[in-house]
């Protein structure tokens, strides 16, 4: 057990990068083979994650303590003073999950609708998930940049090569590299920052001996660099332009691995890197960030209902959500500058709760949403919302998991994305009201994009058969019609609509984690 | 009977959660198996809820130490916030009420939901609506909401349960989603579910904001947490100062926020607009959610809610003026529209509007008691009434398709349309006779329906409390409501047969009848248990059991209560409205009934005020031209400044000028200068570039070429600093 506990993170994120070898020397025509075995191998990340969840919460979250736990530090390259340190806590625990879940979800769903250059798309997509699971592990700066840039590469190609050519992949796909490129330089000039200041790369060192308690202007500076990379990467209103482009060029799996996983890297890195290295700069500048997301927040959910393809418009509405995310966490660090106030720490527990119950959900939901819109685009070979209407008496298992996945976006109750809003709400109207008073305007606007552009427009009213005639079964024949999921499509999104039910029942199961490891990082800074 | 049966209590809303998974996962195919699943699984809650209803009326002492189950549910920072069950006599009434109602309602939709008149005939294949399964696991799932509504022990609870209806609300309303009228401007069922949806979704997002800062100061929600004395003295000494409004008490300005939720849910001016659309959904959810119980939720709310209201200046304060205000000015206004309309639901769905009203102008005079004594009534006859209407529109269509087989054709026919109807008293007298019952109930016709009690006992109390205009405005209202409710009585029952339609309609299945006549009982009897204490005779005889045990749980939430005395006044107003308003209905329709073809009465004596009745006042024209249209508006300027206009120039600009700036390095730095030193490099350049060449974008090797040189300038600086 305790080789386990040693090794299961190095495990979980190195695993993937074994299977891509493998799948790199195993002969390129023998599709069937590479797909059976990337299922096999994108499955055992899951379960070693989901025995680390249940791990940590028996050892840690049953005695009320949310720390940092299964960590392994060894040195790597001695002359830098890099070391190879990984951990896990409740912050990162459920993201690790989520990652494995949909990258899973993500490969078994490829196998089924992937036809072309197999063997490249499952070495990259394997590749890829070693990235992501990297940047969750990493207590390393260096570390944490290697793994940040890693994810990059293959996400480019994944974009670049299976995109449909009417979305202009490659210009998606180059946008999407630079504009992450563009932070990471500021993310390395402000790590060499902290370098200089503490001297070393590790991040629980640094925030004990504290990065540039002595000269605010470069604690400034280098919180700065950081912020802008992340706030690229979440996106961030105004720098979120890429994410339509990319999203809408990118194959399903891909999207939904960019949706679900990809976007909560920057919003990850602000919560385990800016908050308890720069509490100063970030209690000052937080309101900032609460600001960028109220804005991301009504203004994404505006641009989501002026859309008219069903795709993009869930990509924007990625903004949106990823804007309750901001809001909790700006709020959170607005709350350090009010530690006299009765009841702040509550507040700021809570807004953090919510912008990690708001990561994990956006994960599971819009996950689920970018794989419905696979189910239907790989069907009618157009996501033109004009085309569609009056589907749900052809296609009733599509319709009714579309209905629990777009009910748990606009934030029903009972379903799971309600307490995500509810905790990042609760928290950020106890610190800066105005804002949160202006971000519940989005709720409203996301219930109407949701019910009158998605729902109404595709599901309900008649249906006309001669709107739209290239229909196709999912595996490319000839149809008359719309015809409905198909069983592994229903393998592929049950598992994440059994979450939004669960979670939005017991949200705790979740929130335990994140709740835990609030209260154990913000006692410390309060 | 034992009080151990609270414990029981957090089971009444899980039947029908098992019965609608059960049938969107399994039984969805087998139509009666789907009915007889939901309907047993609702009859479980019924029994359930009646039980406990009962054991609380028989030990009125509970009152003061209600029942409270709690289990910690979310950790909230070092806290724990716990879910649960409470009851309390406000509880069991509102128990009585819907257990029973659920479960009549339920009945009935099995008789009621065959197959619909705009589908193509040739899908009928067993009389049944082809998504009956489909219906009876969107009401179980909504009678799950209800009555997790009510038992709920905790605000934010109650909240959850709250949306959870107005989703089963907007999927019933929309249930016949592919149903279309030759006039394209009537409102579809799909555009009508929407348009509630996000109606309601307005006031419920301030219900939770005022939810959020009610939970801030009170650090919980739990209702004995929020209604503690430390809590709203807390609440209603601190201040806030607010643009336009100034200094303003924090309970107040919570209350109003929870307002408008009421306001939205319970569709009070000026959220009323989706109320009289959503009656597109199938008759029977009109009953239940837009009559009997959702609605009626918003009022629920208030009540709970009260001691927060009355938190500042002992409930003069704003929050209740306001509430006064809204209701008594809501119950007006739908009653002047109501007068106007022809269609036999909207009728109804106006009178709800304006009953409801009449309830909120109870809650904002102080009448706690009165109000839920008109709450619990109006639930009783007004569902009686929808279900009436939804049995009588059944035998006019049957009766059109009886017709239409006959060669009678008259082209596009509505079976809602009262104009349609006349003399159905002959064919429908089971219908006929409930809904005379139920109408004359919502009338206040005297001393014998339940409607006049209730309705009396408001009107009673804005008297003796000297609310002068709240009582002229609502006796106004009353009027209008007898007059209205006898119009249709007329219209429907009366005269004869205006078309062969109406002249052939059957009387509906016992399914539907045998609810109707129960639920008609309650339309009387439900009265004698709030008849005040001091009315001649009666009041001495029944001794209002009703009024003692709210008025004694009112008394437990520091809430007003008082055994009025006996004022002749306000009991001969409000028989003379009900009466002088059916009289003048006979007057009208009744005298002389209306012939085929001949216009309304009304629309000839008020001419253009008619019309602007019959319009609604232009109210969804205005939201139309404003709050819709801007919205659009804004969101397609959102994304031209989005992709067109500013920040994706911006963007491509900046890509552009990079673009421009690294092919200028290479040109006049890199290639002569830099090249032939660094070799080693350019090979890993060239391996990267015929990766990336694959690509044919050939611009990617340039940013890998970033990556490696600051990775460079990395080791660099940390070999020489």
């Amino acid at each position: 057990m305790d080789f386990l506990r040693n090794s299961v993170l190095t495990l979980i994120v190195f695993l993937p990068l074994v299977g891509s070898v493998i799948v790199m020397l195993m002969p390129k025509e023998d599709t069937k083979r590479i797909k059976q075995f990337s299922i096999v191998w994108s499955f055992l990340p899951l379960a070693l994650s989901t025995w680390l969840a249940i791990d940590y919460w028996i050892r840690f979250l049953a005695h009320g303590s949310g720390g940092m736990a299964y960590d392994v530090n060894l040195s790597w390259i001695s002359a830098l003073g890099v070391n190879y340190h990984i951990g896990a806590d409740g912050l990162s625990i459920p993201l690790i999950f989520l990652t494995a879940l949909l990258s899973f979800l993500g490969v078994y769903y490829s196998t089924r609708v992937i036809r072309k250059r197999v063997k490249e798309f499952f070495v990259l997509f394997l590749f890829l998930a070693t990235g992501m699971f990297g940047v969750f592990v990493a207590l390393d700066l260096i570390l944490f940049y290697v793994f940040w840039e890693i994810g990059l590469v293959p996400m480019y190609f994944l974009i670049g090569i299976w995109g449909q050519a009417k979305d202009r992949p490659q210009y998606a796909a180059m946008k999407f590299f630079l504009y992450t490129l563009a932070g990471s330089v500021f993310m390395l000039l402000a790590i060499i920052g902290v370098y200089l200041s503490t001297g070393t790369f590790d991040i629980i060192k640094a925030a004990q001996i504290g990065v540039w308690t002595d000269w605010p202007l470069a604690a400034s500076l280098s919180f700065w660099a950081f912020l802008i990379a992340f706030a690229i990467k979440v996106p961030s209103f105004p720098f979120h332009t890429w994410l339509p482009d990319a999203h809408t060029a990118a194959p399903t799996a891909g999207s939904v691995i960019l949706a679900g996983v990809l976007l909560k890297l920057g919003a990850y890195g602000i919560l385990r890197i800016l908050l308890p290295l720069f509490p100063q700069s970030f209690a000052q500048y937080g309101w900032i960030v609460a600001l960028l997301g109220v804005i991301g927040i009504v203004y994404g959910a505006f641009v989501s209902l002026a859309q008219t393809d069903l795709k993009r418009l869930i990509a924007y509405s990625s903004v949106s959500h990823m804007g309750y995310v901001m809001l909790g966490i700006g709020a959170t660090a607005v709350a350090l500058n009010m530690k006299g106030q009765e009841g702040m720490l509550k507040n700021a527990t809570m807004a953090f709760d919510g912008a990690g119950l708001q990561m994990f959900m956006h994960g599971i939901i819009t996950g689920a949403l970018f794989f419905l819109v696979g189910v239907i685009y790989e069907r009618a070979h157009t996501r033109e919302l004009a085309k569609f209407g009056g589907l749900s008496t052809m296609v009733p298992v599509f319709y009714g998991t579309m209905m629990f996945a777009g009910f748990a976006s606009l934030g029903l109750p009972g379903l799971s994305g309600f307490w995500a809003e509810f905790f990042v709400f609760r928290g950020a109207f106890g610190i800066v009201p105005v804002l949160a008073t202006i971000g519940v305007i989005g709720i409203v606007i996301t219930a109407a994009y949701i019910l009158y552009r998605i729902i109404q427009s595709v599901f309900l009213g008649e249906y006309v058969a001669k709107k739209w005639d290239h229909w196709t079964t999912v595996y490319g024949k000839h149809a008359d019609g719309p015809t409905d999921m198909e069983t592994f499509e229903k393998v592929t999104l049950w598992p994440l609509v059994a979450l939004m039910i669960l979670l939005g029942i017991f949200p705790s199961l979740i929130l335990n984690f994140f709740n835990q490891t609030a209260v154990d990082i913000l006692s410390r800074l309060f | 009977m034992s009080e151990s049966i609270f414990n029981l209590t957090w089971l009444i809303p899980l039947p029908p959660l098992l019965a609608f998974f059960a049938i969107i996962l399994f039984t969805n195919r087998n139509k009666r198996l789907s009915s007889n699943v939901a309907i047993g699984a609702v009859s479980v809650s019924w029994i359930l809820s009646w039980l406990v209803a009962i054991t609380f009326f028989t030990n009125p002492e509970l009152v003061k130490k209600p029942f409270n189950l709690m289990v910690p549910w979310l950790p909230t920072g070092t806290t724990t916030f716990s879910m649960g069950v409470a009851v309390d006599a406000v509880t069991a009434g509102m128990l009585f009420m819907v257990g029973f109602v659920l479960t009549m309602i339920f009945i009935y939709s099995s008789g009621y939901m065959t197959f619909p008149g705009h589908l193509d005939p040739a899908l009928n294949t067993d009389g049944l609506d082809p998504r009956y399964s489909r219906f009876f696991a969107y009401i179980s799932l909504f009678a799950t909401g209800m009555l997790g509504l009510v038992v709920a022990n905790n605000l934010l609870m109650l909240f959850i349960f709250w949306e959870i209806m107005g989703l089963c609300s907007y999927l019933l309303i929309g249930f016949w989603y592919e149903k279309k009228y030759p006039d394209p401007k009537q409102i579809t069922p799909k555009e009508a579910g929407l348009k509630a949806f996000l109606t309601t979704r307005v006031g419920d997002v301030l219900l939770m904001v005022g939810m959020i800062f009610l939970y801030i100061f009170a650090g919980d929600l739990n209702f004995q947490v929020i209604f503690s004395g430390d809590t709203l003295q807390h609440i209603a000494a601190m201040t806030v100062n607010l643009p336009l409004f100034g200094e303003t008490s924090w309970a107040v300005l919570i209350s109003m926020l929870i307002f408008f939720g009421a306001i939205g849910k319970s569709a009070q001016f000026p959220l009323h607009v989706w109320l009289p659309d959503a009656m597109e959904g199938p008759t029977p959810v009109s009953a239940l959610i837009h009559a009997a119980t959702m609605v009626s939720a918003g009022v629920y709310l208030i009540v709970r809610m009260s001691p927060i209201f009355m938190a500042a200046s002992h409930g003069h304060n704003g929050a209740m003026t306001f509430v006064a205000f809204i209701g008594a000015f809501t119950a007006l206004f739908a009653a002047t529209i109501a007068v106007a309309q022809n269609d036999i639901k909207r009728v109804l769905a106006y009178s709800t509007i304006s009953q409801l009203g009449y309830m909120f102008a109870a809650l904002g005079i102080g009448a706690w008691v009165a109000a839920i004594f008109h709450l619990l009534i109006h639930a009783f006859f007004k569902g009686l009434l929808f279900l009436g209407s939804g049995s009588v529109i059944h035998g006019v269509e049957h009766g059109h398709h009886h017709a239409h087989e006959q060669g009678h054709d008259e082209g596009y026919f509505d079976a809602q349309d009262m104009l349609n109807m006349g003399g159905l008293l002959k064919r429908m007298p089971r219908t006929g006779w409930t809904f005379i019952l139920g109408g004359a109930a919502l009338s206040g016709f005297p001393l014998i329906t339940a409607g006049f009690w209730s309705k009396d006992e408001i009107l009673s109390d804005a008297w003796a409390n000297g609310h002068s205009l709240v009582f002229w405005t609502l006796a106004a209202a009353a009027l209008l409501t007898a007059f209205y409710t006898f119009r249709q009585i007329f219209l429907t029952f009366f005269g004869k047969p205006r078309t062969e339609a109406a002249a052939h309609a059957p009387e509906s299945v016992p399914s539907m009848t045998v609810p109707l006549m129960l639920l008609a009982v309650f339309a009387v009897v439900g009265g004698w248990i709030g008849i005040p204490e001091h009315f001649p005779g009666l009041g001495t005889i029944l001794n209002n059991p009703l009024g003692r045990l709210m008025g004694g749980q009112a008394q437990v939430y520091g809430l007003h209560y008082e055994v009025l005395d006996f004022h002749l006044f306000p009991v001969v107003a409000s028989m003379t409205v009900a009466l002088g308003g059916i009289f003048l209905a006979w007057l009208v329709y009744g005298r002389r009934p209306l012939k085929t073809g001949e216009p309304d009465p009304l629309q000839v004596w008020l001419g253009p005020v008619h019309t602007v009745l019959r319009n609604k006042y232009y109210v969804d024209e205005f939201y139309h031209a404003t709050v819709v249209r801007f919205a659009r508006w804004f969101a397609d300027m959102c994304y031209a400044f989005d992709s067109r206009w500013f920040i994706d120039p911006i963007v491509n600009g900046v890509g552009r000028i990079g673009r421009w700036f690294a092919g200028a390095l290479r040109r006049f730095i890199d290639e002569p200068v830099i090249d032939g030193a660094v070799n080693g490099l350019g090979l890993v350049t060239q391996a990267a570039g015929s990766v990336v060449r694959l690509l044919q974008t050939g611009q990617a090797q340039n940013y890998l070429l970033v990556l490696l040189l600051t990775v460079l300038v990395l080791l660099a600086m940390v070999q020489f600093v």
